[in-house]
């Protein structure tokens, strides 16, 4: 097991800008996810450092040691393609078996190190099968077993689960986490779905447009986003954002509304702002100190809560709610914030002013 | 309720009002098009048919006016005469057969073999000017044989690869090339790379991820590609004319035109000769069918 340290990868495509001096450092035998949008260059960031790729810039450590030149057979790392990239001419069996083959372990060592891998994702009926023949979530733990059937430094996991259906993505997301525990591997972990993300994660590095926007736990990067388009990547429904300026104790929005300005706030008076607000930490059903007021813009019902979406002069704040919220477009309604848990931004920069000392 | 695509057709009111006369209707367009097919059969087909006659017909009825169709003697010493000399030992003809076998197989052989790794190298790696590269490979085709074959002459006969057979494989290979890396590179580029990737994370260099994941699934491009070349240098004419001479050295086209020429011309040899010479790549291409028709349609139908 070990450490993966990638600092400053710089690769471009043509005239597009994929990785944007990319720096992340892995420790040993954390889960490690690598969220952002698609084309944010999470892919591009996984490559480099199996060696896939091609860096302009940057270097990449294992284990402490530069590999950035190295082949990636030479690197000791086993990936999950997204498509999963099974050999189509091989039965399972022989998929499984190909990164022993590889190295000349015997047949009968292979043949153990298959069946130990088979029972765990249970595969065990499937060996003598082609891909071909396999359904997607059948692939998807058999490209993990062809990973798992070895022990590298690290996994790189591209996407593993997006292919499934959302039952089997629940399903697979709880086996990896056990999978990763029982094995204390480090783990490279590529996703675009939040959830995922906050989910497995030991440490989150959010991705947009080949730079790094945050490291930080799920926590810090949900609780305290270091800039607004981290605030809205992540968390579902997405943080309502309000433009506004500071006026003495004061908060005064561009749609007309004050709210007491927050203690925590590093921020200036005369700036413009965007005040962060997350749907469960604003409220229609209780009144507070701090409240909002407009109209009800429309209801969309989730089954364990019903998302409210409130319309503050021209802008729409989303409001988690019970789901026995009832209500009618127009109706006037009170939205109770929660300031403490509130996030300012400045409105030019994006950079976060809520202050570290929250 | 669930209707199938048959019966949401075939019921309904459109039904008893004929489709709109696009195309000449039902069976009147069948019968118009069997006879436009059938002429063209035999338009097409006749000179094969002519040769196949004269083949197996006696010198006589081969002049005889009229023609006859039916009822000649029927003879095989044209088809001896292909194979054995006047002399009861091997003829020039069959020499020169064998020559084209190992001419056209070689030079196959070789722009195959450097033809895929090329392909796969263009298809995957980010190659300087890759599309100008290319297009100059490609380029080399635009011209006819006929073009270079006097500089390459007077190259040949300052290297001493004039008449012989090395010669005409080389010149074959070197101008099968550029299709076969054309050809080759949309087969490899239809193959998902990640098979390569995987196969190195696996613990394969590059070059052994190619050879044990990809090259077999290469396999019918190839076999596609390969028929290609070959026939193109089994029919080939006009090198084989210009840098060759000697009997042991000629290939089958220039010796068959070689028959034409004396005072008589014996048409029944001619004939049989052409009938053997056609037959090889009608077998073969009738054989491995299916893998033209997958280089034919190459990129249209999904895989």
């Amino acid at each position: 097991m070990g450490t993966v340290a990638a600092h400053g990868l710089c690769k471009s495509f043509g005239k597009v800008q994929a990785l944007d001096g990319v720096t992340l450092d892995v420790p040993d035998g954390s889960f490690f996810v690598v969220l952002g949008p698609s084309g944010a260059g999470k892919t591009t960031t996984l490559r480099a450092i199996a060696g896939l790729e091609k860096l302009d810039a940057g270097s990449v450590h294992l284990d402490g040691r530069d590999a950035t030149g190295d082949a990636p057979a030479t690197r000791d790392l086993a990936m999950v393609f997204q498509n999963y990239a099974l050999y189509p001419r091989h039965t399972v069996y022989e998929n499984i078996a190909s990164p022993l083959r590889a190295r000349r372990c015997s047949s009968r060592e292979i043949a153990a190190a298959v069946e130990r891998m088979s029972s765990l994702l249970h595969i065990e009926r499937l060996l003598q099968r082609r891909p071909a023949q396999l359904s997607g979530g059948e692939m998807q733990r058999v490209a993990l077993a062809r990973a798992l059937v070895r022990r590298p430094r690290a996994f790189l996991m591209d996407e593993p689960l997006t292919n499934l259906d959302l039952k089997l993505r629940v399903e697979m997301r709880t086996e990896l986490t056990r999978i990763h525990r029982s094995l204390g591997a480090t783990v490279v972990y590529v996703t675009n779905d939040q959830v995922e993300a906050l989910s497995m994660a030991d440490q989150v590095a959010v991705l947009k447009e080949g730079k790094v926007q945050q490291v930080g736990t799920p926590t810090e990067v949900y609780e305290r986003p270091a800039n607004r388009w981290v605030a809205g990547f992540v968390g579902s429904p997405p943080i309502s954002l309000l433009a506004c300026h500071a006026e003495g104790d004061r908060l005064v929005g561009a749609q007309g509304w004050t709210l007491p300005r927050p203690r925590w706030t590093t921020a200036q008076g005369g700036r413009a702002l965007l005040l962060g607000l997350r749907a469960e930490d604003l409220s229609v059903e209780q009144c507070g100190d701090a409240s909002l007021s407009g109209e009800l813009y429309g209801l969309e019902p989730l089954g364990d809560r019903t998302v409210v979406d409130v319309l503050v002069g021209t802008e729409i704040l989303k409001v988690k709610a019970r789901p026995t919220v009832t209500g009618r477009p127009g109706e006037r309604l009170s939205v109770a914030v929660d300031l403490d848990r509130a996030h300012l931004f400045d409105a030019d920069t994006g950079l976060s002013l809520s202050g570290a000392g929250r | 309720m669930a209707v199938s695509v048959d019966e949401a057709v075939s019921t309904g009111p459109a039904r008893d009002h004929p489709p709109p006369a696009r195309r000449l209707g039902g069976r009147s367009r069948s019968v118009l098009e069997v006879a436009l097919l059938t002429v063209l059969a035999v338009v097409m087909l006749f000179p094969v048919l002519w040769m196949i006659e004269t083949s197996i017909k006696e010198n006589r009825d081969v002049y005889a006016v009229p023609a006859e169709f039916f009822g000649f003697t029927v003879t095989m010493d044209h088809f001896k005469d292909v194979f054995v000399g006047p002399d009861g030992g091997r003829s020039a003809l069959s020499v020169a057969f064998l020559n084209s076998i190992l001419v056209a197989g070689a030079s196959t052989v070789l722009a195959t073999v450097l033809g895929v790794p090329a392909a796969w190298a263009y298809s995957r790696f980010a190659v300087k000017a890759k599309k100008d590269q290319l297009f100059f490979i490609l380029s080399t085709r635009f011209m006819p044989p006929v073009v270079v074959v006097i500089p390459i002459f007077l190259m040949y006969r300052q290297v001493g690869l004039i008449d012989t057979k090395l010669g005409l494989i080389l010149i074959y290979a070197a101008y099968n090339l550029p299709f076969t890396i054309w050809m080759m590179k949309g087969f490899v580029d239809e193959v998902p790379a990640e098979y390569e990737d995987a196969a190195m994370l696996d613990g394969y260099t590059r070059l052994q991820a190619f050879r044990r994941f990809t090259l077999p699934l290469l396999v019918p491009g190839i076999a596609a590609t390969a028929v290609f070349a070959l026939i193109f240098s089994w029919n080939e004419f006009v090198f084989a004319i210009f840098l060759t001479s000697s009997d042991s050295v000629r290939t089958a086209p220039p010796a068959i035109a070689g028959l034409i020429g004396g005072t008589t011309v014996d048409w029944g040899l001619v004939a049989a000769a052409s009938v053997v010479f056609a037959l090889p790549v009608l077998v073969f291409a009738y054989l491995v069918r299916k893998h033209l028709i997958a280089g034919v349609t190459l990129g249209a139908v999904r895989r």
